[in-house]
């Protein structure tokens, strides 16, 4: 007994002292898993918060609203419309297959759109939005909406579209949406930052140049979604801002004149403001409907722009390199009088061809002008008159004239990406580009506007301004903006030596038109508020034979691809010139009876506007 | 004899009996059930489901059956020490033999009325046979290599049962239950310094011989953000659960990570990181408190207790729970790799709860009879 009580009292020693042992061991376990829960809750507390709405919060952005383009009346050039859209969430669709049935019939989609559907249909998620089409017919959206009893889970959405209401009148000028590619957003930082499926991005004009300020910020929604991605509830929407509406400089009348003289031809007109620079109409024919492209062009369509041989795709006004032909010849003149080279009273004898070292240069007129002074030859364009000065000028100054009027470099400077800079040679250039010596028969073919020599039409047109203005800088420009001012500049940098050449080369392009022996004298206006000033041009675009000389040809009587091109460009009223002008169609023959013609239509236009335009500035002036 | 009389006359009567409750682990024990329902409930999405109504049922059938187990003489407890570890090792291998499978492992047997985890009553029937084993053994007899061998034997035995199901989480815990017995019978401290040391130097050896998924989960425990959408997602979404919570939690029901499904077995082993990502730092302290004096109240019976079984029964069973309780936690907090074990009473699942409240039971008996003296 005593020795089991005693063996009692060593076991509850030995257990007493080891509950204090295991005691004193859990009470600092304890505070380990208190530190613990105090170091994830409170002092990482922030970092697991983020972590937990990271996880919980999901951002879907909706395409934004797009910014307009006007004109400078504020007429929506390229718009935004309410399109009519199908959207079918397959998991709240009881039997999809009845449904994407029913739809097909309805809709009478074809079996490829059909298939394409169905693929689009296994690629996303059961809970996302399947867009079955997204550019419905009123006809066919009221008449899903009528069945919509039959169509559990389909949704009838309106959703915001690019529109141009004035189809193939701007094409170039404005270019373009269409679906956004790699390309598009990898190259440009707004279109990354805003991009959604099926955002709709500028491909080529200014949609493309100012893409940064047109595409605007995307609504944001924000939902709370579980651990499988499912939306729980909406926690937020953030309204984003519609992109930036422009105005351009361009008159919609004006457009449309230019749109329809050049239907059905292949050609340029644009048309300029010789004191602010501002562009009233700038088109390239043939054009194509840019509505086709924003919800992907088909390829049937697509075949017919691209394999047309007029090539509706280049944008003639700025890609169009073309010899300038006669339309140079006030150029030559100025530079030769700027030069010294002669004066008025310089006379040359026109006999329809001429010998130069060794090589047979023709007038265009076989008789011959007779003795032709510097007015006379401008008037009647004789190309002899123009051999000879500018084989005096020599080709070197010739450059620098024509160099200095905008000749040879791009008007827009980085506006459009596609502008070309046209060629306006010298003798270095031949020798760093060709590597040869500067020929002297190159010089006077130069003085024509032949030979190596090239201009796109809007250079032309700013060379015409630039004379009309009496010889002063003009910075062209297509849209409205803070920073180019609308009116014209006070002071002008002048880019003659002597303005009383400026003068006598304006008198020499006036006679042309409004003188009998003029080249466009046929399309002259006599009213002296419509009294315009212009140049033809008729450049040649093969070398022409000998033989075909002879045989003295009728334009129709050629192949179109081997027609001349035929130029006009014309300033005017010629009393006070606010407005200058070049016409190019390609292959269109002689200058003065296809491209002279459609200048006579374009000013009567341009300044019956003027006035509207005028009252326009003056009120907004008002307003301020 | 003197003690004879004393033991007969020392019969208690019913009023007597209830009397002698522990009122202060009752009420904590009711509590910690208050809060698991609470908690069962957000799991549901705040409405009344399956796991709510189901936990509610077993919470209230096995609260009343460990207070008429209080009832019952520990006397009687100690008596059927024996029996109880033969029917448990018996149903762990009817288990082996006519388990029901479920998600890889073979843990539940069929019962008819219930589905049971024998495994997990072992946590606790391995105490009670073993507190039996040492309660009448002298101090010196401890250490003999008889007593060593048997008790091995005993630990072992259901252990190698468990871990073929293949359930090694369990199994380690009905290691450290039995353990714990060995510690307070008095085994010599050095035995547990080598186990220690021999199991750290054994540990690459045991790591080459874990199944690919077990070694698994020690590597992402080790490196969780190394594969967070796979292996790591458990242990990366419960921390991020845990730490989001803050100081005042984010709201009865407003858990964004369990409500939204981020949270896996937010019912069972996960339950505290949705209970502390709802009621935060000071929620969780709480709960830490309520199972603290859980603990005390248990060990503070077996040192008024005079019989040496309900002594070292209640120091044992103190110790255990306390480690299940750590392990759960540590392992939901990032601490340990993820075994399966779960909160004593928060978890869902009925064996688990069953076993719990079967210690409290015998806890309680021992409070209640704290007089009595097994001979």
């Amino acid at each position: 007994m005593i020795n089991s009580s005693s063996d009692n009292v060593k076991k509850l020693n030995s257990i007493n002292r080891r509950m204090f042992i295991t005691g004193s061991l859990k009470f600092f376990i304890m505070i380990g898993i208190v530190s613990r829960l105090f170091f994830l809750q409170v002092k990482e507390n922030k970092k697991y918060l983020t972590l937990s709405d990271k996880n919980r919060i999901r951002e879907w952005k909706l395409a934004p609203v797009r910014g307009e383009f006007h004109d400078y009346f504020g007429n929506v050039i390229a718009g935004n419309f309410e399109a009519y859209q199908l959207h079918v969430i397959p998991e709240q669709v009881e039997d999809f297959r009845y449904v994407i049935y029913r739809l097909k019939d309805l809709l009478e989609l074809s079996d490829n759109e059909f298939k394409k559907v169905l693929k689009k249909k296994n690629e996303i998620k059961p809970w996302e939005t399947l867009i079955v089409s997204d550019n419905l017919s009123w006809q066919k959206f009221s008449k899903i909406n009528n069945h919509l009893y039959d169509l559990n889970g389909v949704k009838p959405v309106i959703s915001i579209s690019r529109n141009y209401p004035f189809k193939e009148n701007f094409t170039h000028l404005v270019g373009y949406v269409s679906q956004a590619n790699q390309d598009d957003i990898e190259s440009t930082q707004a279109i990354k930052k805003n991009f959604v499926p099926g955002l709709k991005v500028g491909k080529v004009g200014l949609e493309k140049t100012f893409e940064e300020k047109l595409i605007g910020t995307n609504d944001i929604e924000r939902y709370e979604v579980n651990a499988y991605g499912r939306r729980i509830s909406q926690l937020e929407f953030q309204k984003g801002e519609k992109g930036k509406t422009l105005r351009l400089t361009i008159d919609t009348e004006v457009q449309k004149l230019a749109n329809e003289l050049l239907k059905d031809k292949a050609g340029s007109i644009c048309v300029m403001d010789i004191y602010t620079g501002a562009v009233i109409a700038m088109h390239s024919s043939p054009s194509f409907d840019p509505n086709l492209f924003v919800f992907g062009i088909s390829q049937d369509d697509w075949q017919l722009i691209r394999n047309d041989p007029m090539k509706p795709l280049v944008n003639k006004t700025l890609q169009g390199n073309y010899s300038p032909g006669s339309t140079i010849k006030p150029i030559v003149a100025l530079s030769a009088l700027e030069n010294g080279i002669i004066n008025t009273n310089f006379t040359v004898r026109c006999t329809g061809k001429t010998e130069m070292y060794g090589q047979t240069y023709h007038c265009w007129k076989k008789k011959g002008h007779g003795y032709v002074s510097l007015r006379n030859a401008m008037k009647q364009s004789c190309d002899t008159y123009f051999y000879e000065i500018a084989r005096k000028l020599g080709v070197d100054k010739l450059s620098e004239t024509a160099k200095k009027f905008g000749l040879g470099e791009k008007v827009f400077g980085d506006l459009f990406d596609i502008e070309k800079k046209g060629l306006i040679p010298n003798t270095q250039w031949k020798k760093n580009a060709l590597g040869k010596g500067w020929l002297l028969g190159e010089t006077i073919i130069t003085g024509i506007g032949q030979g190596y020599i090239q201009t796109t039409p809007i250079q032309l047109c700013l060379m015409t301004a630039q004379i009309a203005n009496g010889g002063y800088k003009i910075y062209p420009h297509i849209v409205v903006d803070d920073k180019v001012k609308d009116q014209p500049v006070d002071k002008f940098t002048p880019l003659y030596k002597n303005s009383k050449n400026i003068k006598i080369v304006q008198d020499a392009i006036f006679g042309s038109t409004n003188e009998v022996m003029g080249t466009s004298y046929r399309s002259r206006i006599d009213n002296p508020k419509y009294q315009f000033a212009g140049k033809t041009g008729t450049a040649q675009v093969k070398k022409i034979t000998e033989e075909e000389r002879e045989l003295d040809l009728k334009t129709f009587q050629i192949p179109y691809e081997q027609r001349d091109h035929a130029l006009y460009v014309a300033f005017g009223p010629y009393k006070n010139p606010r407005y200058a002008l070049s016409v190019i169609v390609e292959h269109g023959g002689n200058g003065s009876t296809t491209a002279a013609p459609m200048a006579t239509k374009l000013f009567k236009l341009i300044i019956d506007r003027h006035k509207i335009r005028e009252s326009l500035r003056n009120k907004k002036y008002l307003e301020i | 004899m003197y003690q004879h009389t004393r033991l007969t006359t020392n019969r208690l009567g019913f009023f007597q009996k209830f009397r002698n409750f522990d009122y202060i682990l009752l009420i904590c024990i009711l509590l910690l059930g208050f809060i698991s329902l609470a908690t069962m409930y957000s799991t549901d999405g705040g409405e009344i489901k399956f796991h709510t109504k189901s936990h509610f049922t077993k919470l209230a059938v096995f609260t009343l059956m460990m207070l008429v187990m209080s009832f019952i003489n520990i006397k009687y407890w100690f008596s059927i020490g024996y029996l109880a570890y033969v029917v448990v090792v018996g149903l762990l291998v009817g288990t082996y033999l006519f388990g029901i499978t479920s998600s890889g492992s073979q843990r539940w047997i069929n019962l008819y009325f219930i589905n049971l985890q024998p495994s997990e009553l072992m946590k606790i029937f391995i105490i009670v046979c073993l507190a039996k084993f040492f309660h009448r053994m002298k101090l010196e007899n401890v250490n003999s290599i008889y007593t060593i061998l048997t008790s091995l034997i005993i630990i072992l035995l259901p252990m190698g049962l468990v871990i073929v199901q293949p359930d090694l989480g369990t199994a380690v815990l009905i290691a450290i239950s039995g353990i714990a017995v060995l510690w307070f019978a008095g085994i010599n401290y050095k035995y547990f310094i080598y186990t220690i040391l021999g199991f750290i130097i054994s540990l690459p050896f045991v790591i080459a011989f874990l199944k690919p998924y077990q070694k698994l989960r020690v590597l992402t425990f080790l490196n969780p953000d190394k594969d967070p959408l796979g292996a790591g997602y458990q242990i990366i979404q419960s921390k991020i659960a845990v730490g989001s919570g803050g100081i005042f939690g984010k709201g009865f029901l407003k858990g964004t990570q369990s409500y939204l499904e981020f949270l896996p077995e937010k019912h069972t082993d996960f339950i505290f990181t949705l209970f502390s990502e709802e009621f935060g730092f000071v929620g969780s302290a709480i709960l830490l408190v309520i199972y603290a004096i859980i603990i005390y109240r248990i060990v503070a019976i077996g040192a008024s207790s005079r019989s040496y079984f309900a002594k070292i029964f209640c120091y044992s069973f103190g110790a255990a729970i306390f480690v299940f309780i750590t392990i759960n936690m540590s392992m939901v907090l990032g601490l340990l790799p993820i075994v399966g074990s779960p909160l004593p009473i928060m978890s869902y699942g009925g064996s688990s709860m069953l076993a719990t409240m079967i210690g409290f039971g015998i806890v309680m008996s021992a409070r209640v009879h704290n007089q009595q003296l097994i001979a």
